[in-house]
């Protein structure tokens, strides 16, 4: 196996995945400024899913690009986090997801900044801007929710209910996860879980929301063993073109 | 043109006053929110400005339809970027109405009630990857014919506004033209679906600019006041003369078999719209009112409780700062 190829794929898969899930809201947002917002966020993703998608493309040298990459793959080689493939369902659903993967992706895109491999680097230096911008926003979003109402604090304690068993599926680390530590492309992911409990200890405090207590996380997504039924949907959406039009330049 | 068909409202202010306000109107000078100005040039600018931000709005969703379908990643940050600007025009223009002694939900309500409109335009759906160069090309093609003429404006704010949307609309037209131009070049498929587009657009295009001037009874007063620059014929004319050598130029056909160069006019003769079927549009019968509006208040009503946390949040958030002090 190429670790390398899977550890990109990996980045790459996910900030693709979740674009295209935030960009579902576009001129669907519940005011305009939200809406810009998100809009803002999918374009930052997406802009990242490019440079992770296309340096993924030159490791495995088949002569395929990024949007190879992104429109002909299948679900069983797609490499994202099963959390962020879910359904948006809603507002407070799509900001507590984005605010539970931005709490790891900051300091996970900070590490990544001093890679063995540049272009890791690279992309990590430019993509922790975004994300840092897009953690501020999902933590006041959060907390502004989940202190509004009691309407508004009902949706996001179900939000969490809903992501919590999904949430800590970065930590379960596998042989990748081992190689990448080894040659100093990047850290183990669970050297990072105590940074990131705490900043969601805080935060959900701050929220008046309550932290689920299990520890169970399900797994498979970021291995390519088992995704959820809900990826397939997206795919089929997010890759009609390409493939059924194949010969076709756009 | 985002505007169609906005009625000029008579006014009954006192007549020293309109021929001052008139004056300033005539020397070019720019009516500003605390200027005093006729009730009817403010009623009609709340309705046409208002009209152009629902346009803005509700012209996100022909568009937000193909997101999720684009066919390459460029193509997807490029026509999210489009769409996310749209929400951006709609929130100047929406602060622009304010200006005027109008809220944003005020406006909305209006909206979802049937009691303002949006342009004809957004009541025809997408349907291949080639309507979002049609789209671009044709739509903001023609927005633009109207909207560069309204920075000169009389309205501050509205002309203002005006300045920075145009920018983005030329953006995205030649956007527009640059999907078209590789659906042409493309497959067999991709041709075909670039000229449906054209066969399709055509007409709800020229219709954006409102009914022929004979029939347009709005316009007088609405250019006296600088609301209004152009007349919709003039406007459409500008129009088909600037796209039918783009559409040679892509190698597609302008469904008009009467359309042809008049030596003597230095225009285009075309064929007029069917005006019936724009004025069923506007009443509601366009192949896409009734969903787009419900798109439009699925989104208020899902969005009431993030809308009233967020009031509520702020709220607290204040009065914990005034006990703290």
């Amino acid at each position: 196996m190429n670790h390398l190829l899977e550890f990109l794929l990996r980045q790459g898969d996910n900030a693709l995945v979740l674009g295209q899930r935030m960009s579902e809201w576009c001129g669907h947002g519940p005011a305009l400024e939200e809406d810009i917002a998100l809009a803002n966020t999918a374009l930052d993703l997406i802009g990242q899913t490019q440079l992770w998608l296309g340096y993924a493309a030159e490791v495995e040298g088949a002569g395929r690009d990024a949007n190879d990459l992104a429109f002909m793959r299948d679900a069983y080689d797609f490499r994202n986090l099963l959390m962020l493939e879910v359904p948006n369902a809603d507002f407070g659903r799509t900001l507590m997801r984005q605010f539970l993967f931005d709490a790891f992706q900051v300091p996970w895109l900070q590490a990544l900044t001093d890679s063995a491999d540049p272009r890791v680097a690279e992309i990590a230096a430019k993509s922790v801007k975004e994300a840092m911008y897009h953690l501020d926003r999902s933590t006041s979003t959060v907390i502004a929710l989940g202190d509004g109402t009691a309407e508004s604090n009902g949706f996001m304690q179900r939000a969490l209910d809903y992501l919590w068993p999904y949430a800590a599926e970065v930590f379960a680390e596998d042989a990748t996860d081992f190689a990448m530590a080894e040659v100093g492309v990047a850290p183990l992911p669970s050297s990072l879980r105590g940074q990131w409990k705490k900043t969601l200890q805080a935060t959900l405090q701050e929220a008046h929301l309550t932290m689920p207590e299990g520890e169970f996380a399900h797994k498979g997504g970021r291995i390519g063993v088992r995704h959820t039924e809900h990826l397939g949907h997206l795919l089929a959406t997010m890759q009609v073109l390409p493939r059924s039009y194949p010969d076709a330049s756009w | 043109m985002y505007a169609q068909m906005v009625k000029s409202e008579a006014t009954q202010d006192d007549p020293d006053m309109l021929a001052a306000f008139q004056a300033r109107v005539d020397a070019g000078e720019k009516i500003e929110p605390k200027d005093w100005m006729p009730a009817g040039y403010r009623k009609t600018l709340i309705r046409q400005i208002g009209q152009h931000a629902h346009s803005e709005i509700v012209g996100q969703l022909p568009e937000a339809n193909w997101i999720a379908r684009a066919p390459t990643l460029e193509r997807k940050a490029n026509l999210l970027a489009k769409v996310q600007d749209e929400a951006g025009h709609g929130l100047y223009l929406y602060c622009a109405v304010e200006t005027l002694g109008v809220s944003r939900d005020e406006l909305t309500e209006m909206l979802l009630d049937g009691r303002m409109k949006y342009s004809s335009i957004f009541n025809y759906p997408t349907l291949t990857w080639a309507d979002m160069g049609a789209v671009g090309w044709l739509v903001d093609g023609a927005a633009i014919m109207n909207q560069v003429p309204l920075q000169r404006t009389s309205y501050g704010p509205y002309a203002r506004s005006m300045v920075r949307i145009c920018k983005e609309e030329s953006f995205h037209q030649r956007q527009g033209f640059h999907v078209m131009m590789a659906m042409v070049k493309g497959s067999e498929a991709q041709k075909r679906m670039a000229q449906d587009a054209l066969n399709r657009f055509w007409y709800p295009a020229l219709m954006m600019f409102g009914p022929s001037d004979k029939d347009s009874v709005h316009s007088e007063q609405s250019m006296s006041w600088k609301i209004k620059m152009n007349t919709n014929d003039e406007l459409r004319q500008k129009f088909v003369d600037e796209t039918v050598p783009q559409a040679e130029y892509l190698g597609l056909t302008i469904p008009d078999e009467h359309m042809k160069w008049n030596e003597d006019t230095g225009h285009y003769d075309f064929t007029e719209p069917d005006w019936s079927e724009f004025f069923e549009v506007i009443q509601g019968n366009g192949p896409c009112n009734v969903d787009r509006i419900a798109a439009r208040q699925k989104a208020w009503d899902d969005g009431a409780w993030v809308r009233e946390a967020m009031v509520a949040h702020a709220e607290k958030k204040q009065s914990r700062k005034s006990a703290a002090e």
